[in-house]
């Protein structure tokens, strides 16, 4: 029997992927506007941030009358759980754009230190990651979860290399490249924080399809 | 404008002041449950909607109570008319031993004019599909009302209801005698039926009033404590006597 529970369930889930749309959009955006050095670009991403935040609160809200009226259980009750947390990481996740946006704009009038590799790189991980998260969530597809999962290491060994590349190469021989240095550090961990997002929505789909905790036991994810 | 507009109503039985100063409009095409605990005067005050407390002796309401812009609580009211227009679904299902065809078209034998077999027949199907019994019952309709389920007969007896083309139900504990299933599938049929009637139910089950309801009204010792949107009485209540009922610390 269609329960009346399912058809607002079926819109909690229409949200949940409207605003993780909204939250690849403006990743999307801010990396757009970093290659192209455009300051209106990334003015775009600040200026919509309100919208996000906005989907935010009225799917918390959704969630919150939703466990009240219906008293959900089992399968139920962790979508439900699930969607808040993985509404949560999506806004924060648009937060992370709007944060990179704002270093493309302190960036967009000085001189580039030097041609961007690692960070491209690294923001098309962060991209897929973001992208597979939310797939995995659409289709409850476990094994693309575990696979988003097991991408971090790689997120963490280009920021590393990011680090490492602009603290030797330029911080440490002219501290006055800091201006121009620290905006692009900053942006790879911006973009790292993106993939530490991803991940936990991956965790969350794990856990709302097979109700098993993955978070904080990565050597799980293997099996 | 609400369906039904209640200003300063007060019930006493006999000396015992049973609805105190209640203030509230309910919802056309809405549902509007009514939750508290036993005694708090809930179905007293469905009652006055539709004057079944007249039966009562000792009983003394005032205040107004407006249903189509007449205040039934005026001695001249058509008593007809206000049970045709506010009809009641009780507890227990209660059929008449008569056949299920006969169980719907009573009201309009009694209050119909010009009354053909055919409108008959025509109103039996669209009242059972309106409770979704016609497939069902369509070959069976001259069996005994008393063969049915009691899930089935609570269905036809808001078919009969409908019958009559009410334009608020009010429904009594109406899922109290049914099972977890058969009260899930009752639930399903107020929110079909509340494209075309208003719907006001008490109910002593707290969850019920949750899922199925868009307004809640809270009664204790006779007062209307809170009424307002139901997502607000379940997230947000505002007086802490709601607060601990919903919450199970009352008492």
């Amino acid at each position: 029997m269609e329960r009346h529970l399912d058809e607002v369930l079926q819109e909690l889930h229409k949200d949940i992927l409207k605003i993780g749309a909204l939250a690849q959009e403006a990743i999307f955006k801010s990396i757009e506007a970093l290659k192209n050095r455009d300051r209106s670009e990334a003015q775009q991403v600040i200026d919509q941030d309100s919208k996000i935040d906005e989907l935010e609160l009225a799917i918390d809200e959704k969630c919150i009358d939703l466990i009240a009226r219906y008293q959900p259980m089992a399968k139920d009750l962790r979508f439900i759980a699930t969607g808040m947390k993985i509404n949560a990481e999506l806004e924060r996740i648009a937060d992370l754009a709007v944060d990179i946006a704002e270093r493309v704009c302190e960036l967009a009038d000085k001189p580039l230190l030097k041609p961007l590799i690692d960070i491209p790189k690294l923001s098309e991980v962060a991209q897929k990651m973001v992208r597979q998260a939310i797939d995995a969530f659409i289709a409850r597809d476990v094994q693309l979860a575990r696979e988003v999962a097991l991408s971090d290491p790689e997120a963490d060994r280009l920021r590393d290399a990011i680090q490492d590349e602009l603290t030797n190469d330029f911080l440490s021989k002219d501290p006055k490249t800091a201006g121009r240095a620290v905006p692009l550090l900053l942006i790879a961990r911006h973009l790292e924080r993106i993939c530490d997002h991803a991940t936990n929505i991956a965790e969350d789909v794990i856990y709302m399809v097979e109700a098993k905790v993955v978070k904080h036991h990565l050597e799980q994810l293997d099996r | 404008m609400g369906s039904i507009e209640v200003k300063d109503l007060n019930l006493w039985y006999g000396d015992f002041h049973a609805l105190k100063d209640i203030s509230c409009a309910f919802g056309e095409k809405k549902i509007t449950a009514i939750i508290g605990p036993s005694g708090c005067g809930k179905s007293t005050m469905l009652r006055v909607f539709n004057r079944m407390n007249d039966l009562i002796e000792g009983v003394r309401t005032e205040g107004s109570v407006v249903v189509q812009g007449r205040n039934i609580l005026e001695e001249k009211t058509d008593l007809v008319w206000l049970r045709k227009t506010v009809g009641m679904v009780f507890q227990r299902p209660n059929p008449f031993p008569l056949s299920i065809y006969e169980n719907i078209v009573f009201g309009e034998k009694i209050h119909g004019v010009g009354v053909t077999r055919a409108s008959l027949d025509r109103i039996v199907e669209e009242s059972l599909r309106s409770v979704l019994l016609w497939d069902e019952l369509k070959d069976k309709l001259q069996r005994s009302a008393l063969s049915l389920s009691l899930e089935q007969r609570q269905r036809l007896c808001i078919a009969r209801l409908l019958a009559v083309k009410p334009s608020v139900l009010l429904m009594d504990e109406p899922c109290s005698a049914l099972d977890p299933q058969a009260t899930a599938r009752i639930e399903e049929l107020m929110r079909e039926l509340k494209r075309d009637y208003s719907i006001i139910i008490v109910t002593h089950n707290m969850q019920q009033a949750a899922r199925v309801s868009d307004d809640t009204g809270f009664m204790l010792l006779g007062e209307l404590v809170e009424f307002a949107n139901t997502d607000t009485i379940f997230t947000a209540p505002k007086d802490r006597r709601t607060e601990e009922y919903i919450t199970g610390r009352y008492g």
